[in-house]
């Protein structure tokens, strides 16, 4: 198995490669009933992925492991275990500036670790894909679900993206290649879920048939050539501006800084396209109680919203697929009709209600209540949404 | 305790190696199978043999959206007496949060109940089936390893949420299907129970045969009863 064997038609592994379209939208779908690290494996083995890096961590350890079964298997070009987080992350960068579609993930703790990577990333430009399956990072040590690190990465300049459930996982962490790949795009992505809620969740899944799979990455369609120790990225790795001291490597800094943004603002219209919009609503589209969320927290609203129905209180779900670039747009629309916006959050910051709250700021009525809000792996049961949503509105009434 | 309801939300404790994990997938796998809707978390520390295990399963004839720990259970499964004498559950204590009228199953032939609790378990109107699911298992399967099937059988035996068509086919799906990693330890010991039964068929049937004693049990039970607790001879 190598690259050598790939035909127009057909990958290394023998699958036939099609269209991101065809294999998200187009191609038959059977049922399956899987986790959420089971379910990447299956996205994975659909991507013609040419290099994942790993090291175990609670709770993405499993689908590490079984990205490395697709490598016994043949799916994958190359697989290895890195020195440690940091060490993967600096890999994952090799591999991608060397060309290859590269897929990795970690978890709370391992993302800490590794965080002087995420905007070396962004700032060399590769499209690379961490799959982040966010846990605890408080001490005492934890390894429950709990999403504060998230927020740590929302000013590294990736992408972030946020799938609610094992569906969701499968059809973003594919879509995620593609869009990040994007020549006017081209910055790395973090397909985040919250760990154990989805990656260790059973639940049934509809997937296409593994023998087909995406084309593989063309790194000469890339803004910036894969490596050579002459040109950039390359070049500014080996020859940083920073040693010229001049109003050359200032300048390049500052519109640099603006550009790796640019770039991932313009992945809006693409993932519109294939995520089917930055953000999904449900629940009745007029309500005055909104539920901004993302990730398992939109779940939990759901719940909410069909309980609030039996109740006659109307309501709906916003649920936000992209976290950067932030969906500011599409916020203000949906919230239009809002008095009540609640966030509710699996972290004890509150970054989403931070990012809601600054979209808002002067442009909505609305009263923004970050609440309910759970940290340290706790559950957010419904009741809690239930009794906060009564609370307030009676209070306003 | 009403069996009929559209959604029943469990709480399964035990402890690690009991095959609690397993257990609940097999349960949602048979959900599945039935058409119906099934959403299943599991809830761990370290992994290691005796230390606190519980899973989450929701089974329901509409979609479901929760995910997470169960807060408020209708079924609550206890899968060794340790969980409620050692307090080996994630929440103290083991019934906290169980709703109105609901189930308790535990795999005890011993009254481990203290009156604080047998007081709070009446007033919410719920019903505590006992049985010894291990010496069941043993009896029947040759083994303790099959105490699971022996409380899941339990409780869709109760419930009657599926047939045990689908109960058989999903543990198949589970033992002969495509090899399932849960972690390497849970790989290690599927591989042990297999060696222990030699052939996936065997254990198989040994598996439903304890399935389908537990169907027998569940039958001779009446859940209108004024008592809180019923015993069964296993």
């Amino acid at each position: 198995m190598s690259i050598k064997n790939m035909t127009k038609e057909k990958n290394w592994s023998g699958q036939t490669m099609v269209s991101a379209d065809h294999l998200l939208f187009e191609a038959p779908r059977e049922k399956h009933f899987m986790t959420g690290s089971e379910v990447l494996k299956e996205a994975m083995k659909r991507c013609t992925v040419d290099a994942s890096v790993s090291y175990p961590i609670t709770p993405q350890s499993e689908a590490a492991h079984l990205i490395g079964e697709l490598w016994a298997e043949g799916y994958v070009g190359t697989y290895f275990r890195g020195e440690n987080e940091f060490g993967v992350m600096s890999s994952v960068a090799g591999c991608a500036m060397a060309g290859a579609r590269t897929v990795t993930t970690t978890s709370g703790p391992g993302t800490l670790r590794a965080m002087e990577n995420f905007p070396m990333w962004s700032g060399t430009r590769i499209p690379c894909q961490l799959v982040l399956m966010a846990r605890g990072i408080n001490s005492p040590l934890t390894i429950q679900p709990d999403n504060l690190e998230v927020s740590f990465l929302l000013e590294t300049g990736c992408m972030i993206w946020y799938a609610e459930n094992v569906q969701e996982l499968f059809d973003m962490s594919i879509a995620a290649f593609i869009v990040a790949e994007m020549p006017d795009v081209h910055v790395p992505i973090i397909t985040a879920v919250d760990g154990f809620f989805v990656s260790h969740t059973r639940e049934s899944v509809m997937l296409p048939a593994d023998d087909i799979a995406l084309f593989p990455y063309n790194p000469y369609k890339a803004p910036l050539p894969p490596i050579d120790s002459e040109m950039p990225p390359g070049r500014f790795l080996r020859d940083p501006f920073v040693m010229k001291s001049n109003y050359i490597s200032y300048a390049t800094h500052a519109s640099w800084q603006w550009e790796v943004r640019s770039a991932a603002d313009r992945s809006r219209p693409y993932a519109k396209h294939f995520l089917k919009g930055l953000v999904h609503v449900t629940g009745d589209l007029d309500a005055e109680i909104v539920f901004v969320a993302c990730g398992t927290a939109s779940h939990q609203a759901k719940e909410a919203n069909r309980e609030l129905t039996k109740m006659g209180i109307k309501s709906k779900v916003v649920k936000l697929r992209t976290i950067r670039p932030f969906p500011h747009a599409e916020l203000l629309e949906e919230t239009k009709s809002a008095k009540y916006i609640f966030v509710p959050e699996f972290n004890i910051v509150g970054w989403l209600d931070k990012e809601v709250t600054q979209t808002l700021y002067g442009k909505s009525e609305a009263k923004i209540i970050g609440r309910p809000r759970v940290a340290g792996g706790m559950s957010m049961p419904v009741e809690a949404i239930l009794k906060e949503v009564l609370e307030n509105v009676k209070k306003g009434a | 305790m009403a069996v009929d309801k559209k959604r029943y939300n469990m709480r399964i404790s035990g402890l690690g190696g009991q095959g609690v994990v397993t257990s609940a997938h097999i349960l949602g796998s048979a959900m599945d199978n039935a058409g119906k809707f099934a959403s299943l978390v599991p809830f761990f520390g370290s992994e290691k043999r005796m230390a606190p295990v519980e899973a989450y399963v929701r089974a329901s004839s509409e979609p479901i959206y929760e995910v997470g720990e169960v807060v408020y259970p209708d079924i609550i499964m206890i899968y060794h007496p340790q969980v409620i004498t050692h307090g080996k559950s994630y929440t103290m204590p083991f019934y906290t949060g169980l709703k109105k009228n609901s189930l308790i199953i535990i795999n005890t032939d011993v009254d481990i109940l203290d009156p604080d609790d047998t007081k709070v378990l009446n007033t919410l109107g719920a019903k505590v089936v006992q049985f010894n699911a291990t010496e069941l298992a043993i009896k029947i399967a040759g083994t303790e390893l099959a105490t699971n099937m022996a409380m899941m059988g339990m409780v869709l035996g109760i419930t009657k949420l599926v047939s045990k068509e689908n109960i058989e086919k999903a543990v198949r799906e589970r033992f002969l299907g495509n090899s399932f990693v849960a972690s390497g330890g849970t790989a290690a010991l599927d591989s042990a129970i297999e060696k222990k039964f030699k052939k996936k068929e065997e254990l198989l049937q040994k598996n439903m045969a304890v399935i389908n004693e537990t169907f027998i049990l569940a039958d001779s039970i009446d859940l209108n009863t004024d008592k809180l607790i019923i015993k069964l001879n296993a």
